[in-house]
């Protein structure tokens, strides 16, 4: 943001009266240029929200291609607290999120501090480790279906090479919540490294400098310099890559579709099987407003929490 | 950062080892692609090489995937244009000229938590509007979604990329009697070419991954290539050739963007995350 000074001289609301509706339009500017981005964010983000507060106390029904909605107080409610597998689609998700994030924090941070000293084929390697990021989680997905296929898959040719039984990757209770991870291991790691990149990149060469004058060893100049100067990267890239973990869906609808059973069953794959597989808009409602309050709890409770350690240290 | 020496030629062991892992998977798969079905269940390294997976893929008539490839193509573009002109236009209004701060603030606060919810809690009331409006199976609402969905990053890219730009190319246009619509247009949007292009990447290629949103709001007609392989991978559980062959397509942008656009993607991704 600029300081308001230098605003002030494109402020132009105090100007000279307009002579025509040309000049007139051209000093209300900033409103219709804001204008567009004002009405997309009404519509389509604060319009679907409203609707999902009425949704929740309804039921929403469909005869012969008309919507009919019908007040239902808090039956929504009492199914949510009958509900057993939201609550084990929460557990499943909270556990994913703190293993794949956890993994690709370490991984990526490796990755940033190895690349960091690299200083030929940098572009290049940076490209491939790239790919995944950019490429359809569908697509990704199909991938390691293959790449996890029972027959044929590199992991069962693998084990058949150390003469070791082939297993069900994606098939049975134990094996396919793990397999998961390893999928967003694998497509998310990068985005991590490349943002911890940026960050080291961009740190100050004096402190390492004169550690290094001081004697200190790659350890301490690594533990004691580079690490806390790159907190707030790392507690930015953190608390984003925690929030998209939680949103997983693409992976999981194609390796499992939440099975077998409900060992794969993360909250995005439930409402949107609550919402189009059940057609109970309503009761997906309450619990996409559960999900939101989650999430905005999540932040709060994480911004507070930062910023007291930063104010404590 | 300055660590000893002995730590590139490590370095460079660890960074070949990833690229290996991360490339890997597109190998099986595009080998999977161009093998007949009995040479990959079988797994073998020695076989006839085959394009009859992407023939099938593009061309039998079950397949809808060539109109799944023209639709991706059509939202992707669009809804990148979109965005584009509404992105860079808000962005503009918001980061250079004087708006009340209560005002800006909730609405950089609003764009952020919608940005951070799970995509799932809106598909439905989404999925109700669109069939109220008649835009169900329809391009148009795949495109307004898409358009939302990017809305958020693309505004904070062009924010800091004029957060960078210093204010006084448009002082001096403003000096010379050009109007606030001429020095946007011929000042600033030619000066933040380079963010714009990186908005424009990026949402292109969000906009031809997405999933959930295409998902929901597309039965057949507007399907997109990542609704397709999901139908495909659901219907036909063992057609391996023609699933490979598919997911090696859907990663061909990313490839041809990284190729020629890595500096701008880089910064784009960067610049949307730790804003």
């Amino acid at each position: 943001m600029n300081a308001p000074s230098v605003k002030a001289a494109f402020s132009r609301r105090a100007g000279p009266r307009p002579q025509s509706l040309r000049e007139w339009l051209d000093q209300r500017f900033h409103y219709w240029a804001l204008a567009p981005t004002l009405v997309v964010l009404l519509a389509l983000t604060i319009y679907p929200l409203v609707q999902l507060l009425i949704m929740s106390v309804s039921t929403v029904s469909f005869a012969e291609g008309r919507v009919i909605w019908r007040p239902s107080g808090l039956d929504n409610f009492h199914t949510f607290l009958a509900d057993t597998i939201f609550p084990t689609a929460i557990r499943n998700t909270v556990l994913f999120v703190i293993v794949v994030v956890t993994a690709e924090m370490l991984l990526g941070l490796i990755l940033a501090l190895i690349a960091s000293q690299v200083k030929r084929l940098t572009g290049l390697l940076r490209a491939v480790l790239m790919i995944p990021i950019l490429v359809p989680a569908i697509a990704i997905g199909t991938v390691w279906r293959l790449l996890y296929n029972f027959e044929f898959g590199v992991f069962n040719q693998f084990l058949k090479a150390f003469s070791l039984p082939p297993q069900n990757w994606n098939g049975s209770a134990l094996l396919a919540l793990p397999s998961i991870m390893v999928v967003d291991i694998w497509h998310w790691t990068a985005f991590i490294f490349l943002l911890m990149l940026a960050g080291i990149e961009s740190l100050p060469i004096e402190p390492m400098e004169a550690a290094r004058v001081d004697g200190a060893s790659d350890w301490q100049l690594l533990r004691h310099v580079v690490l806390p100067l790159l907190q707030p990267t790392i507690l930015v890239t953190l608390m984003f890559r925690t929030i998209f973990a939680f949103k997983v869906f693409d992976e999981v609808f194609l390796l499992t579709g939440g099975g077998p059973g409900n060992a794969t069953e993360v909250i995005s794959l439930y409402i949107n099987r609550v919402f189009f597989g059940q057609s109970r808009m309503g009761y997906g409602a309450l619990l996409s407003i559960i999900t939101i309050l989650l999430t905005a709890v999540f932040v709060i409770l994480y911004n507070r929490t930062v910023r007291r350690r930063s104010s404590a240290a | 950062m300055i660590l000893s020496r002995r730590w590139s030629r490590v370095g460079y062991v660890v960074l070949a080892l990833a690229a290996f892992i991360t490339l890997a998977p597109f190998v099986f798969t595009f080998i999977n692609s161009i093998k007949f079905y009995k040479d990959i269940t079988s797994g073998t390294l020695v076989f006839q090489p085959t394009l009859v997976n992407y023939d099938r893929l593009f061309f039998s008539r079950q397949s809808a995937f060539i109109v799944n490839t023209t639709n991706s193509l059509v939202i992707a573009v669009v809804s990148t244009v979109l965005v584009l002109v509404i992105a860079t236009l808000g962005g503009y209004s918001l980061e250079r000229f004087r708006w009340p701060r209560r005002f800006t603030g909730i609405l950089a606060g609003w764009i952020l938590l919608f940005h951070m919810i799970p995509g799932v809690t809106l598909v439905g009331p989404f999925y109700l509007l669109m069939r109220s409006l008649g835009l169900y199976d329809r391009l148009l609402g795949v495109i307004l979604s898409h358009l939302v969905l990017n809305l958020p990053i693309s505004l904070w890219i062009v924010q800091s990329f004029l957060a960078d730009l210093p204010v006084e190319l448009e002082e001096a246009a403003h000096i010379d009697g050009a109007s606030n619509l001429g020095t946007f247009l011929r000042v600033v949007v030619p000066l933040i070419a380079p963010g714009l292009a990186a908005v424009a990447i990026l949402t292109f290629v969000f906009s031809w991954n997405e999933f959930l949103f295409a998902l929901n709001l597309t039965s057949t007609k507007a399907a997109t290539i990542p609704v397709g392989i999901a139908k495909f991978a659901q219907q036909y559980e063992v057609r391996y050739g023609e699933m490979s062959a598919a997911a090696f397509f859907a990663t061909l942008p990313a490839v041809v963007f990284l190729t020629f656009a890595q500096r701008q993607i880089v910064k784009g991704l960067t610049l949307g995350a730790l804003k």
